[in-house]
């Protein structure tokens, strides 16, 4: 496959995924579809492309892990494993639902695929770090996504493990930012104005590259920058559209956390799939 | 006085475990000079981890080390091991149930120099209330070089809580411990005194006073406060009826707690709870610290005698 097909293949990944997610959401009745969608096309680079994952062997000691740093977005990740085959895809339906797998922020020790627990936002990336550690330590070819929110990076702790990443010259650290200008009260900008994110994680030490989030050719390209050994993590920051791929749900705030009805479920499968 | 602190006993033994084990991690946050880990980062660089004056993030990268198997004993003072990255050890490490110890130095007011900023009396209470988690004060520098090792063997989350300053010993050097079980210091069927810790001491002069003026009084020292030994409590409650609790922590939701919680539910007993009556150190000797709330052996004897009264 050619980058070019590599690249169409994705984004028909990316619409599985962004429809899964709705689906889910939909029959939860509650959930995070906004930061869900916006995050959709990188993690089908990732999870179909880029990770060197065995989801039939989810606990691979060599695998790539992935760490959701921000939690609650974790529809995007189970739809991620339901099409990678971790679990049954009519698994996704139990979203939220007591007893499942599929809890409303991801629990590791029940969910086949899920690396780390989280939910508690600016915690993940702290994790993620002392995986990679770890993999220096043991001289392991295992690489660790971490995806943040840039929210999320309103957490001194976030850079507490940029410094932490950089003094261990994490080179297997590639540090996902999801920078859609919204969080759960307003914008960023409103809110908390995170400013230059590039230029912050620039200025800790990290090699960064700015993106558009939602072209695959650019997450693609970013991602294979990524891959460098020379002793620098690596931070992609990609400019994203919360709730991205359906109309009404793009850069509106309320979508941060709120589930569709039957009938905005059924005009958001059609846009998503008439993409 | 002849004794040690038990930050030192915990500095010996990680570097032991760390030499038998190459998956024995320390993360250190800047004070692992203070904590006594220096040896094991001079010997074991590999297997060391210093994130700086950062402890969220401390706690956050040792969960990251154990789920790749490793076992990492995150190491801090207990103020901040206890609180500044009390929700971290709460999301990642008691919920994702990994294998990650949380060792502190300068429990109760063992710094009493430094002032309240530093003397840890909330840590083992709100420690105890998080799911899944192990709380452990040793009595003196044996009992921790043992304990520090018996943590490292469980496979789940541990806080270990150390002395900053040196503590009487009260052990042989080959004492044996187990986590979870108490020791039975004195044996004795009047009252009973269940302590832990530094004040230890304290409390063995005052059952030795109590045994002075002719009663027979059971001494425990439970190491442990969760899972509390209840075999050993139950059988307390039920053949002496008649408890103090003596620790170097805040009377709410410490091991005098632990032990009322049971004597309640069981409807029989009576507990006096002798510690840090809710109220901040400050910078001053430790005898004094001890004094002003009442954990000393004429406090201890008194109550008792009101007790067997
Ligand atoms: C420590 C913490 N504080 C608050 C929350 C509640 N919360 C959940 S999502 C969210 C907003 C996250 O914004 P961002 O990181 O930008 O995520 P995205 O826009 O991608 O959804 C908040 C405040 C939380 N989960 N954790
Ligand atoms: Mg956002």
């Amino acid at each position: 496959m050619n980058n070019k097909e590599k690249a169409n293949m994705l984004r028909g990944k990316a619409r599985e995924l962004r429809v899964t997610a709705l689906k889910m959401i939909h029959k939860a009745g509650s959930g995070h579809p906004g930061g869900s969608l916006s995050a959709a096309d990188f993690m089908a680079a990732l999870y179909f492309d880029e990770m060197n994952i065995r989801p039939e062997e989810p606990k691979w000691a060599d695998r790539d892990r992935f760490v959701l740093s921000k939690g609650h977005v974790c529809p995007i990740l189970y739809s991620s494993l339901a099409l990678k085959g971790y679990f049954p895809y009519e698994t996704i339906y139990t979203l939220r639902v007591q007893g499942s797998i599929l809890q409303g922020h991801p629990d590791m020790k029940v969910c086949p695929g899920v690396d780390i627990s989280t939910g508690s936002l600016g915690q993940g990336l702290s994790t993620a770090v002392g995986m990679a550690i770890a993999g220096k330590r043991d001289n392991k070819d295992y690489r660790v996504f971490c995806l943040v929110g840039d929210g999320e990076s309103q957490e001194g702790q976030i850079w507490e493990a940029v410094m932490t990443a950089v003094k261990y010259k994490l080179d297997n650290l590639v540090i996902i930012v999801d920078n859609n200008n919204l969080q759960n009260d307003n914008t960023c900008d409103v809110v908390m104005p995170t400013g230059d994110l590039k230029g912050k994680f620039q200025a800790f030490g990290c090699e960064t590259q700015g993106i558009d989030g939602h072209n695959m050719d650019e997450i693609v390209e970013a991602l294979a920058n990524a891959r460098e050994k020379n002793g620098i993590p690596k931070v992609i920051v990609g400019k994203t559209v919360k709730g991205k791929g359906v109309s009404f749900m793009e850069n509106v705030v309320l979508w941060h956390g709120m589930a569709p009805n039957d009938e905005q479920l059924a005009i958001a499968l059609k846009e998503v799939e008439g993409e | 006085m002849s004794g040690k602190a038990t930050r030192d006993a915990y500095g010996e033994a990680i570097l032991e475990l760390g030499k038998a084990n190459p998956d024995i991690y320390v993360v250190d946050a800047d004070i692992g000079k203070s904590c006594k880990t220096v040896p094991f980062f001079e010997q074991l660089p590999n297997q060391h981890v210093n994130v700086g004056i950062a402890e969220q993030n401390c706690c956050g990268v040792a969960a990251g080390l154990a789920t790749t198997g490793k076992i990492p004993f995150v190491t801090t003072y207990a103020v901040f091991g206890s609180m500044r990255m009390v929700e971290q050890i709460r999301q990642e490490v008691c919920y994702p149930k990994l294998n990650v110890k949380i060792a502190c130095s300068h429990g109760g007011f063992t710094p009493a120099s430094d002032g309240a900023s530093h003397q840890a009396i909330e840590d083992m209470g709100i420690l105890r209330t998080i799911p899944g988690m192990t709380v452990v004060m040793p009595a003196d520098y044996y009992s921790a070089k043992k304990l520090v090792k018996a943590a490292a063997e469980i496979k789940g989350a541990v806080y270990l809580r150390f002395t900053r300053d040196p503590i009487p010993f009260i052990y042989p050097e080959d004492a044996e411990f187990e986590i979870g079980k108490a020791v039975k210091l004195k044996d004795g069927k009047d009252i009973a005194i269940i302590a832990n810790g530094d004040i230890m001491s304290v409390a063995l002069k005052a059952a030795e006073e109590l045994e002075a003026k002719g009663y027979s009084v059971k001494l425990l020292d439970m190491h442990t406060i969760k899972p509390l030994d209840m075999a050993a409590v139950n059988d307390v409650i039920d053949n002496i009826g008649k408890i103090i609790t003596v620790e170097d922590h805040n009377i709410l939701n410490g091991l005098g707690s632990a032990v009322c919680e049971v004597v309640a539910e069981k409807g029989k007993g009576i507990v006096k709870r002798v510690g840090i009556q809710d109220k901040f150190g400050e910078s001053a000797p430790y005898e004094y610290l001890l004094g002003v709330n009442g954990i000393t052996v004429e406090n201890i004897v008194n109550s008792a005698l009101e007790m067997l009264k």
